[in-house]
């Protein structure tokens, strides 16, 4: 509170304040530029709003491939280890930069160039590596007594996991993937950077036109006001999960 | 006739051999204890019975016919021969009847609609009825048991095995549970436990085994095993522990 307070008295007080006040803090250009803003945010949530299932359903899939445990299976193992471990060690925007423009690079006719296409595929293939580990850690954190209590009913292998484990792994694992989920929201934007006119792209349109950094100011404002309730809300949804297992 | 029988089993977890040639005859609508000290092999040996840990050495016979060749579904076979864990195992995310129907409707493909009817009258069978709907966490260590119990025998499995089924329970809950293992008895179910309970064994069963170390010290009817050990090491064990 007190470093809060401080900032908000000395920072006024440096020579530059009125130069950046008017050029990143201008009340006219923020209201000007706001409706335009938030309806560039929507393309944000639509990008979102596809991508989510295609993640949960590729990250599932891909921590599945690293639970099976027949030896005939290995190829896939080995194969969904060599993808989580890629994707989850290049930086987002790389991937963003060489799926979006490789990919439509090979000369696709239309609609196959779409940056929205291939945009998306490369925040799903980045993002699913991120989900297929929270799902394997919660996978690995049901405790192998379920397991055979499972199949020492008789049920197969995947009836063990579709009902036993992975209705409990799922469960537990919620707060860790809202978390990744919170930061797909903000990884969105990357995609300006292929193409789509979402509300970073559309803040830079603004900034060039009008001269001033408000309007990036007033895309960043959007982008909290959905991420802090969210994660607000993880918050919640772990502490709950906490106190119940105490 | 023998329903179950193993010929020189042996199982190691790496360098550590946990069951040292087991030889084992349980006989239809017999019930044999296993005894023995915490690690002498008890729970390895029912779990190896069971299928859940596969074999080094040795055969399993169910009814004469070879179950511990490699390569073999085991899924039929665990469906004849049930288990109950000591730390009952529910799925904390079902209710008791959820639970107890999950195999009869995957495996045999029956609905629950159809199942209700038998699964209440198992349930009602062990003063279970008014807990249904209830999920573990809502029930004692002893109703969870039971519910483990009746679970596994929705299967109709034709030998019971019974892993130290009251050990994690509380003093006052052993008895209900001890209860209903002398109900099976007197159906006449094939059971074989491993179990601390002395006195239970000695009063119900047919045959009592001793093991230390992975391997059957002594076998023989209770009042002889208890009475009148032969081995030196049954005598050492006995007398600590009654």
């Amino acid at each position: 509170m007190a470093v809060f307070a401080a900032i908000m008295v000395l920072v006024p007080l440096a020579p530059g304040w009125p130069a950046v006040k008017k050029s990143f803090f201008n009340s006219e250009i923020f209201v000007q530029v706001f409706p335009g803003l938030l309806n560039a945010f929507l393309l944000d949530v639509a990008i979102f709003a596809w991508s989510a299932p295609l993640i949960f359903s590729l990250g599932l899939l891909v921590a599945l491939a690293r639970d099976v445990r027949a030896p005939a299976a290995y190829p896939l193992r080995l194969f969904a280890i060599l993808y989580t471990d890629i994707f989850r060690g290049v930086p987002v925007i790389l991937v963003v930069y060489l799926v979006g423009f490789g990919i439509p690079g090979l000369g696709l006719p239309r609609p196959w160039n779409s940056p929205y296409i291939w945009g998306t595929v490369a925040l799903v293939l980045t993002y699913a590596a991120y989900v297929a580990e929270v799902f394997r850690t919660g996978i690995e954190g049901i405790h192998q007594s379920q397991r055979a209590a499972a199949l020492s009913l008789g049920l197969s292998n995947s009836d063990t996991m579709r009902f036993v484990i992975l209705p409990q792994a799922i469960r537990k694992v919620v707060p860790a993937n809202m978390n990744l989920f919170i930061a797909l929201q903000k990884d969105v934007a990357l995609l300006s950077f292929i193409g789509p006119v979402e509300i970073f792209r559309q803040a830079g349109v603004y900034k060039s036109l009008l001269a001033n950094f408000t309007p990036y100011v007033g895309a960043a404002l959007i982008f909290l006001a959905i991420t802090i309730p969210a994660t607000r809300y993880a918050d919640f949804l772990l502490s709950k999960q906490m106190r119940a297992r105490s | 006739m023998a329903r179950l029988e193993t010929h020189g089993l042996c199982k190691s977890f790496g360098e550590n051999m946990v069951c040292r040639n087991i030889n084992l005859t349980v006989n239809d609508g017999e019930m044999v204890c296993l005894i023995g000290a915490s690690g002498s092999g008890k729970s390895t040996l029912l779990r190896c019975l069971n299928l859940l840990e596969p074999i080094d050495d040795g055969v399993i016979l169910l009814d004469g016919e070879d179950i511990s060749t490699p390569g073999l579904d085991p899924q039929p076979i665990r469906q004849r021969i049930g288990i109950v864990f000591q730390s009952f195992n529910l799925f904390p995310h079902m209710t008791a009847a959820k639970n107890v129907m999950l195999a009869p409707w995957r495996i045999h493909g029956r609905r629950h609609v159809d199942l209700q009817g038998e699964i209440a009258a198992l349930f009602e069978r062990f003063g279970l009825a008014d807990r249904m709907e209830h999920y573990p966490d809502q029930l004692s260590g002893g109703q969870q048991q039971r519910v483990a119990i009746v679970r596994a025998l929705a299967m109709r499995p034709e030998i019971m095995l019974f892993d130290e089924i009251t050990s994690a329970l509380d003093p006052e809950l052993v008895g209900e549970v001890l209860d209903v293992l002398r109900q099976l008895r007197a159906e006449g179910m094939t059971m074989i436990l491993a179990t601390h309970e002395m006195g239970f064994a000695r009063e119900l069963a047919d045959k009592i085994c001793f093991l230390d170390a992975g391997a059957i010290v002594e076998t023989g009817p209770p009042e002889r095993l208890f009475s009148n050990p032969t081995e030196a090491r049954t005598r050492d064990f006995l007398a600590r522990v009654i």
